[in-house]
């Protein structure tokens, strides 16, 4: 256990954010759903009691016959925006007393930094570069989650959940969500930041960064692996793949979609296009993981090799 | 200076009713007159200062910057808020339960307010800095020893830049967990991907500024995922066959050059100091109109039920 080792990756200052990203995460991540069982339990509650259903002011907020249903933003709401200004200033001085920014050596182009790391907020790409090459990594990967999460709110056609935390009526897109934004995102730049050592090497919190250490990974290519050598057979065996990928992960997230009796009655309501679009994009983020695992447990480096790019 | 004798360096007393004919009885009720008046003047100014003090509001000066009286009734409190610039983006009235902390986290609110101190700090920073090779690095020397504050003025934009992005995201999240984006606010959803993006460019320019090694090679290790652009990278798919070399590449038009130099670093510098910054300025005003024009904040709303789902309309 090198303590001081791990004492220096969490202390730089630089990766401070992430150590306050470890916390502020789960925390809010709680703070909503907790809030998404409550509303949960209280729709059960007026589901199964038609009167209270129609009597109800159907929140969890307290509530009183007579309260007004609308305040004065001043000074009910601007209060509260001057206090939170406060506050953030306050957590914001306090951290830029106690830390000082970080500032290295002189800019030094033939002086390569081991490992040289993107900003934090980038790690989860850089991440990404050990599984993908980087025009899938770096250029197709960040353009396609920007696009994906513009097109989120045209092909959720579930109308339930809009305006308040529920966990029930909407357990596909929160799930969904969840697992892009805390499983691939956030997770991706805690190991990018707390683990990736010198060569980009694996280093588990606590064990010494040995900046000599070699790894000798033979990872193979697909085709390789099924002896099939030749360019033509090469371009055609991972296409074959590549297809069959796309096909067995849409039946996958098709099952998904039409498990619940709910969810085939959103299922019903979607357009062609919006069901299209919904299945390219989280085929694709699920690629991810399965190249990961196709890594890990296979020690496969590419499954499509062509002249021209590499997948 | 001798050469003014006599009364020829003053100016006349103003009001002299009485004009003297040139003796010195007369002089003394002229100067008697005119302490009385004095007095009498000092006397208002006095009164008038009071009024002003005790009743600043009843002024004229204060009723012309704040437009309208501001005292404890329903229709000051609204106007108030109406006709003020800064705050007119909220309405009079909010939702009783739109106010409550655990419904949007202040994360927007927040996000904003971090904006504007870097702003802030950045402006000031600025004056400090020149975006050449040759003293960028030295012109944060002598921030950090030199000018006065000038350590907490950088460590404040620093972790202020970082806490904007973790705000961002978290705000994203609280977005979708309270389903927000649906109908009517799915523009507004778009618009805030937008500025995520912003936020995140805005960071990763400002990387590179300082010009040191943590800079240089973060700006490095993104921009060459750049090359790999396909068709207009030169080390990306089908790049080659589109023509594309180190020099004529995308990459070469976000650094300009084929190395992260003294170009590179103008470039970043105005991207984030000049371009950016208004981008995304417009946009998070944009942003705000549509929380107003699309009914204010989604909630707290009051839950539906499965069974009450309408019918979708048909196209
Ligand atoms: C610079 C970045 C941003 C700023 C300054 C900002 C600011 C705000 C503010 C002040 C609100 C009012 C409610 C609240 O405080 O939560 C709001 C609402 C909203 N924001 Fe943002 N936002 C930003 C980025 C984003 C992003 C990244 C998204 C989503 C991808 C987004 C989507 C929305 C939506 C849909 C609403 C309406 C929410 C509702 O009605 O409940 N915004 N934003």
């Amino acid at each position: 256990m090198d303590l001081h080792q791990l004492w220096t990756i969490v202390s730089t200052p630089d990766n401070v954010p992430i150590v306050l990203l470890l916390f502020v995460v789960p925390f809010y991540a709680w703070y909503g759903l907790r809030q998404a069982f409550a509303n949960d339990r209280l729709i059960a509650q007026l589901e199964g009691n038609p009167e209270m259903a129609k009597t109800h002011h159907r929140k969890i907020q307290p509530f009183k016959a007579g309260w007004t249903r609308e305040v004065h933003v001043w000074p009910y709401l601007l209060r509260i925006e001057f206090l939170a200004a406060i506050i953030v200033t306050v957590i914001l001085m306090v951290w830029s007393i106690t830390l000082n920014a970080p500032l290295e050596e002189p800019s030094n182009p033939t002086l390569t930094m081991n490992p040289s790391k993107a900003p934090w907020y980038f790690l989860g790409l850089q991440e990404m570069l050990v599984y993908f090459d980087p025009w899938i990594a770096g250029v197709v990967m960040p353009s396609l989650i920007i696009v994906g999460l513009m097109v989120i709110p045209y092909i959720d056609a579930n109308p339930l959940g809009n305006g308040y935390y529920t966990y029930k009526q909407r357990k596909f897109s929160i799930l969904t969500f969840i697992f892009g934004f805390i499983v691939l995102w956030v997770s991706m730049i805690v190991i990018g930041t707390l683990i990736r050592g010198p060569g980009w090497m694996w280093f588990w919190p606590g064990t010494t960064w040995d900046h000599n250490r070699l790894i000798f990974e033979v990872n193979r290519d697909l085709p390789d692996l099924f002896g099939i050598a030749g360019r033509a057979g090469k371009i055609i065996f991972g296409a074959v793949v590549v297809g069959a990928y796309f096909l067995a992960a849409a039946v996958l997230i098709h099952k998904l979609i039409t498990k619940t009796a709910f969810n085939r009655k959103i299922y019903a309501r979607m357009s062609v296009l919006q069901y299209v679009t919904m299945q390219v994009f989280l085929i694709i983020m699920l690629s991810l993981p399965v190249k990961i695992l196709a890594r890990q447990l296979f020690r496969i480096k590419y499954v499509w090799v062509t002249p021209w790019f590499n997948i | 200076m001798p050469e003014t004798n006599g009364n020829d360096g003053k100016p006349a007393p103003p009001a002299a009713p009485a004009a003297g004919n040139g003796n010195g009885a007369g002089n003394g009720g002229k100067v008697a007159a005119v302490v009385a008046g004095a007095k009498a003047v000092k006397t208002r100014a006095v009164e008038e200062m009071k009024g002003a003090i005790k009743a600043p509001e009843k002024t004229d000066l204060w009723k012309s910057v704040l437009r309208v009286k501001h005292d404890e009734t329903p229709r000051s409190r609204a106007l108030g808020v109406l006709s003020n610039v800064f705050l007119h983006l909220h309405p009079a009235k909010v939702n009783r339960d739109a106010v409550a902390y655990n419904y949007t986290w202040g994360m927007g609110g927040m996000t904003f307010y971090v904006y504007i101190t870097l702003v802030f700090t950045g402006t000031l920073l600025m004056f400090y800095y020149h975006p050449s090779k040759v003293v960028a690095f030295r012109d944060i020397l002598y921030l950090d020893s030199d000018v006065p504050f000038g350590k907490l003025l950088r460590n404040m934009h620093r972790w202020g830049a970082h806490l904007m992005v973790i705000m961002v995201e978290l705000h994203m999240f609280r977005v979708f967990l309270t389903g927000s984006y649906k109908k009517p606010r799915e523009f507004n959803w778009v618009v805030g991907v937008l500025l995520l993006v912003l936020t995140l460019l805005l960071s990763f320019t400002g990387y590179l500024l300082p010009d040191d090694q943590l800079g240089f090679w973060a700006v490095t290790v993104g921009t060459n995922m750049a090359r790999a652009t396909p068709l207009l990278g030169h080390g990306g798919p089908f790049g080659p066959q589109m023509g594309m070399t180190p020099f004529n590449d995308v990459r070469f038009g976000l650094l300009g050059g084929s190395i992260v130099d003294s170009n590179a670093l103008l470039r970043a510098y105005i991207w984030h100091c000049v371009a950016i910054p208004i981008i995304a300025s417009a946009f998070m005003v944009v942003h705000f109109w549509r929380v107003r024009k699309d009914g204010g904040i989604s909630g707290p709303a009051p839950v539906v039920l499965e069974s009450e789902i309408k019918e979708p309309r048909k196209i």
